[in-house]
């Protein structure tokens, strides 16, 4: 940092003038300095924006002064990409949430940075539309945030995810300009397509300052079953057959069996412990429409040797059957509070092979490894419970979770679906990317910041950098 | 005694997944991550692995509601009530070792022996009612004279409920008999400042109870719960109060023991996470905690005598310590629907706290007043005629809110005890 810290303060506070959005004071800095990753790192100094010509002022003056930037949203993220690595500004865009506007002729909201991710899907249904996008965090997370990460969740097996809504950002360069990309049209091909490099460039090339997003009409109804098997590579068959039998469902969620037992002992729903693995079907639009693929679903599932299924009759019901997977997190976290949680992705027709491959690791290293997550997308998310106390156990973890990204890319998969690469993954960049393709990507990120003062330590690997899962 | 320790350990349960910082009203109001669950249990287990110090972590404590609506929806079950109460108790501990005697004797006092002692809060309160009763109240409004006490006295004198005088209380039956073989033979908590200030529910709540065929007896060895201590950090004190009270209800056999206070009820049932390191008290601490309702629980079993219909427009601003500690949500809600002719509107993000928090919204006036005032915008969106609370302190801070936004005349608040005592046409 070319500057003291106390004339940066003198100088944040020219663009800032409320004092109180300045944090300087040390339980301040040390509570930005971690997410929902790992690792800790403190600021120089916190700075709350919440405009537009506040988030270029800083640019202006961080890019002038060489002193880091990282934009923040809420901190959910899972692989790092907020964290203060190399001391600074922490650029904290969460408060900045005074845009919700709904335009239901355009079917676009327009929002600002720190508009809950959530309460744009709200707003959206009142007009009797939806914003599909739907991480397991989205009433926590910020739009912001979800844009820097390209986020995914259950519902992108249908409708895509984060970057698939995105038409049009205005977005504060690393040198303090601002830009506007896209638009509010769904046809625009003027020019590069700025505002898809943007989305998912882990807040490394600019600062989104706002963004439109489409909407899309709510359907008219929904329906959820659970379908039991014995064991997950029959699950994983199923999977596959669902999904070539001309039916897209808007959610499908696979629990193993080490999953379905830790639920069903920390709080017991009558789920059959004796299963392999079992699926958690939604499938959505017209209710007619809906029967019929019911009952497509069913035969699918009948062809994979189903052991079982259970459909929602009401309401109530189909929250019942969703809750079991919802109590996933806080059942397997029982016995060993530390949860990595993987994203790690492959192609459809790899599902049952990756299920294989991961009860291999899962024997090598003697992990504890349960397998839950969206199976639709192949968006499997391996999570391992282990304690972060523990060193030596780390290790064997670091050492799984390399070889669980070794598997998915050589099953033509890739390292992260929708947590992103951040600190974590950063080591695994070149194993699938390439050393040519990485070093284009280094290329676009040094036009755009050419000190290097934008969210830097993310995405590319430092020399001899590896992966580290304990916070010292 | 043992010098207090941070709870470290259940500071690893956090996962920093960040699901609690829509649910705090501090940090929505402050906006800071300081000022937030995760924001709090890393400072404890930074303050535990001494790389920031007690004092740098006093401050977010302090501003901390303790309404526990981050346990709710935490996905990992964190325990945040254990760590708070632990950063509270090391606190007040470095804090005695600074603190100048006077203000030491005067904690003493109020803590030890002014609130467990009904003898000397009774006094307080006929002091009060002396006050509200002959027109000094009125006159000292009149001619100003109120002004001279600070704001955020000022704003709570006014939103003071007509005291009972102690006469009253005292005669009191110390027994309600049903006319029928008893359902449930219930021992009545009443509460210490609960039953000064607002010993008119507890009336009602025992003729309801009766109404509803129970026997309900007070006995008179009962104190005050503790909470207002533990929650001051003062473990030692609210230790010996959890044993008096223990003691006196083990000597009868009720099948529960019932409440109306949110707040005292959630000390009650946590008494034995107090004492589970007693190996002579955990066991029965646990057999006590487990017959702890509030009354809500007990009353929602039976069918009330309804005699008349209440043709009002109503919302249920609920107790944080009767849904997020007691686990209490459905109750109370089940209660008022079962009124003749309510209409009831639910309060949008009624989980939130009002921003009472026992003695919180006089130490940090401005804060509470600003988390107050985020719940009255949810207020005025409905419009309704009554708020129902479940607890004294929410009780007292709704009426301040409803002052606050000038629908004192519109909006009453009222105890669900009142409410259900008045459809059953029960008078005091």
């Amino acid at each position: 940092m070319g500057i003291k810290t106390e004339e940066l303060h003198t100088l944040l506070s020219e663009i800032i003038q409320d004092e109180t959005r300045i944090l300087t004071e040390t339980f301040d800095l040390v509570s930005y300095s971690f997410d929902a990753s790992f690792g800790s790192f403190t600021p120089d100094i916190v700075v709350q924006a919440m405009s537009t010509t506040e988030v270029a002022a800083i640019m202006k003056l961080a890019n002038q002064h060489n002193v880091a930037v990282y934009p923040r949203g809420q901190a959910t993220g899972l692989s790092g990409g907020s964290l203060p690595v190399h001391g600074g500004i922490v650029l904290d865009l969460s408060q900045w949430n005074d845009q919700l506007d709904i335009d239901p002729i355009d079917m676009v909201a327009t929002v600002s940075p720190g508009v809950i991710t959530a309460d744009i899907n709200d707003a959206a249904m009142k007009e009797g539309l939806m914003y599909p996008p739907d991480p397991s965090s989205a009433h926590v997370s910020t739009i912001g945030g979800n844009l820097a990460e390209n986020s995914g969740g259950p519902r992108g097996l249908k409708y895509g995810v984060t970057k698939d809504y995105v038409i049009g950002l205005e977005v504060v360069t690393p040198e303090g300009e601002v830009i506007r990309t896209g638009g509010r049209t769904i046809k625009n091909v003027t020019g590069f397509d700025l505002t898809k490099l943007i989305v998912g460039s882990e807040g490394t090339l600019g600062v989104i300052t706002e963004a439109t997003v489409r909407l899309h009409p709510k359907p008219l109804a929904t329906k959820t079953m659970m379908t039991v098997f014995h064991n997950i590579v029959d699950a994983g068959k199923a999977v596959t057959l669902i999904l070539t039998s001309g039916i897209v469902p808007s959610k499908l969620e696979i629990m193993d069996n080490a999953s379905i037992v830790a639920v069903e002992e920390y709080e017991p729903l009558g789920l059959p412990t004796d299963a392999g693995a079992l699926l958690l079907i939604e499938l959505d639009g017209h209710p007619r429409a809906i029967e019929d693929e019911m009952e497509r679903v069913k035969e699918a599932c009948t062809k994979a040797h189903m052991a079982d299924v259970q459909v929602a009759e009401t309401a109530e019901e189909e929250q019942e059957l969703w809750k079991a997977r919802k109590l996933v997190s806080p059942a397997i976290v029982r016995e060993k509070p530390t949860k990595i949680s993987e994203d790690a992705t492959v192609p459809r027709s790899k599902i049952p092979e990756m299920f294989e491959r991961l009860m291999v690791i899962k024997e090598k290293y003697d992990v504890d490894l349960v397998v839950f997550g969206h199976a639709g997308d192949g968006n499997l998310h391996p999570n391992i419970i282990a304690d972060k106390r523990d060193h030596e156990e780390m290790r064997r973890v670091e050492q799984a979770v390399g070889e669980i990204f070794e598997a998915a890319v050589d099953l033509g998969g890739t390292l992260s679906g929708e947590h992103g690469i951040g600190t974590l993954k950063a080591p695994f960049m070149e194993m699938e990317l390439g050393e040519v393709g990485l070093d284009l990507m280094k290329r676009i990120k040094t036009s755009w910041d050419p000190n290097n003062i934008l969210n830097p330590g993310k995405i590319f690997p430092e020399p001899g950098q590896k992966l580290v899962l304990t916070d010292d | 005694m043992t010098e207090p320790k941070l709870a470290y350990e259940e500071t690893f349960d956090c996962v920093q997944c960040g699901y609690c910082l829509p649910a705090c009203p501090t940090y929505v109001s402050m906006g800071s991550e300081a000022q937030s669950p995760r924001g709090r249990i890393n400072l404890v287990k930074m303050a535990a692995e001494g790389k920031i110090t007690y004092s740098e972590l006093e401050g977010p404590i302090d501003l901390c509601l303790g309404c526990r609506a981050c346990e709710v929806v935490c996905p990992t079950n964190v325990q945040y009530g254990r760590i708070l109460d632990s950063a509270k108790e090391v606190l007040q501990a470095e804090k005695k070792k600074t603190m100048p005697k006077h203000v030491k004797l005067f904690q003493d006092f109020m803590f030890k022996k002014s609130f467990p002692s009904s003898k000397i809060l009774s006094v307080g309160s006929a002091g009060l009612a002396f006050y509200q009763k002959t027109g000094l109240q009125t006159l000292a409004r009149k001619t100003k004279m109120i002004n001279i006490l600070p704001e955020k006295l000022r704003t709570f004198e006014r939103a003071m409920p007509k005291v009972e005088g102690p006469m009253k209380r005292r005669n009191r039956a110390k027994q309600y008999e049903p006319t029928k073989q008893p359902k449930l033979h219930i021992g009545f908590f009443v509460g210490c400042i609960m039953d000064v200030m607002f010993s008119e529910i507890n009336t009602l709540s025992m003729k309801l109870l009766e109404a509803a065929g129970c026997e309900v007896t007070v006995i008179k060895e009962q104190t005050c719960c503790g909470a207002l201590q533990h929650h001051s950090g003062e473990t030692d004190t609210t230790k010996r109060l959890a044993k008096q009270n223990i003691e006196a209800f083990e000597k009868h056999n009720f099948d529960y023991v019932v409440n109306s206070i949110g707040g005292c009820g959630a000390m009650l049932v946590e008494y034995d996470i107090l004492l589970e390191n007693e190996p002579d008290w955990a066991e029965r601490a646990k057999a006590f905690a487990a017959k702890n309702v509030d009354i809500s629980v007990i009353l929602s079993k039976f069918d009330l005598p309804f005699t008349k219909e209440i043709h009002q427009k109503v919302t249920y601003q609920p107790s944080c310590h009767l849904s997020n500690v007691q686990r209490k949500v459905e109750e109370p809600l089940k209660l008022i629907h079962s009124i003749p002719g309510i209409d009831f509107v639910p309060l949008p993000e009624a989980h939130m706290c009002c921003g009472s928090a026992g003695t919180y919204n006089i130490e940090h006036y401005d804060a509470s007043m600003k988390i107050l005032d985020n719940k009255m915008d949810n207020v005025k969106e409905i419009e309704p005629d009554i708020i129902i609370t479940t607890n004294p302190g929410c009780h007292l801070q709704m009426k301040v809110g409803v002052e606050r936004t000038g629908d004192e005349e519109r909006t009453q608040v009222v105890h669900l005890v009142q409410l259900l005592a008045e459809a059953c046409e029960i008078q005091l």
